[in-house]
């Protein structure tokens, strides 16, 4: 028994370790949402609930952006949400892992599901599918426990500062450069620069459509021409 | 500038429950139920069809400069751009975006 705990124990602090590095991409990102946030607007509470009850930066900024646009609230959601879409693709993934755990669990898990703790989760139980669940949930929360803490901080760090910094620091540009910086690492593939590039025509040539329904439509198109780049091309790098 | 501050609670609230059932879906409601590969397919390229779009007439038509394009800004997403596509490096494309906006407004006086 003293020798499992040991093993989790250790499994955890593994899932520490390799979570480390991310923190490098979560404080820009954390700092940059609480900057842009109070910028336009939102008091500290709503800028720390955002971040504490959400936990996705791209939605968070998604949002965020809608909002200043003044969008109709079904399309904010709407936008957002399939923003995050991708990880309902998690979900699915961790279920031969983590299927069969109790429902608390489960529901803390879900909470944690972000891009970083699934990419490292899948890679430690795909190379090692026959450790025991408590090992696969032990270095899933070692991940974790180092990440959010610097989520959370760094997003109130951002909001302090926001309301420092003068205007003359052109700080309405950090949503844009953001979103190029999660943007970028995804084109690895030609259909995902396909996608990415017909969203940006479509939505500059559909901009005129009232209540930024252009940018649903513009994503829509660009699935759409994704996934059948990927059909005719394959997933080729 | 949010406009209207009454949306912004609503918002947190719904992407919040919106979010956590995303992130539930399959791990405690759908179980072990296989997706149809068309499906898949297209939910593959949803995050990389609606980021560009969002921010793309953001950089064109800037509102801090009353919608009128703006050279500083199209030259940082260059540099964001590629710096973030060659290296993969988040610091790096903030760091060389911003950097590049503030040169060239610098020099543009």
């Amino acid at each position: 028994m003293t020798a499992v705990i040991i093993h989790v124990k250790n499994t955890f602090w593994r899932g520490f370790r390799d979570g480390l590095p991310f923190i490098l991409v979560v404080v820009p990102f954390g700092t940059l949402f609480g900057v842009a946030a109070t910028e336009a607007g939102m008091d500290i509470l709503q800028v720390m609930s955002f971040s504490i009850l959400v936990i996705a930066g791209a939605a968070q900024f998604s949002a965020l952006t809608l909002l200043i646009e003044d969008a109709p609230m079904i399309i904010i959601l709407l936008t957002s949400l399939a923003v995050n879409l991708r990880m309902a693709m998690y979900s699915a993934a961790l279920v031969p892992h983590f299927g069969k755990l109790h429902t608390g669990m489960k529901l803390l898990i879900s909470y944690f599901l972000v891009d970083q703790s699934y990419a490292l989760g899948i890679r430690e139980y795909e190379e090692q599918p026959e450790q025991p669940v408590e090992n696969k949930v032990a270095y899933f929360f070692g991940v974790m426990l180092i990440m959010t803490p610097f989520w959370y901080f760094s997003t109130y760090i951002g909001a302090v500062l926001g309301a420092a910094i003068p205007d003359a620091f052109s700080l309405d540009f950090a949503v844009p450069i953001c979103f190029i910086a999660l943007i970028a690492p995804m084109l690895r593939t030609i259909p995902h620069i396909i996608t990415a590039v017909v969203s940006v025509i479509a939505a500059l040539a559909l901009a005129w459509i009232p209540y930024s329904l252009g940018l649903i439509i513009a994503a829509l198109l660009a699935v759409m021409a994704g996934a059948y780049a990927e059909l005719k091309l394959g997933r080729k790098k | 500038m949010i406009m209207d501050p009454n949306k912004i609670w609503p918002i947190i609230i719904g992407m919040a429950i919106g979010t956590f059932f995303i992130r539930y879906s399959f791990l405690g409601l759908l179980g072990d139920r296989t997706l149809p590969e068309w499906f898949l397919r297209h939910l593959r390229y949803v995050g990389v069809a609606v980021l560009p779009g969002l921010i793309a007439p953001l950089i064109l038509w800037p509102a801090a400069t009353g919608g009128t394009p703006d050279l500083a800004r199209i030259m940082a997403t260059i540099a964001a751009v590629s710096i973030g596509i060659w290296k993969k490096s988040v610091i790096g494309a903030v760091v060389l975006g911003f950097g590049t906006l503030y040169l060239v407004q610098y020099l543009n006086g």
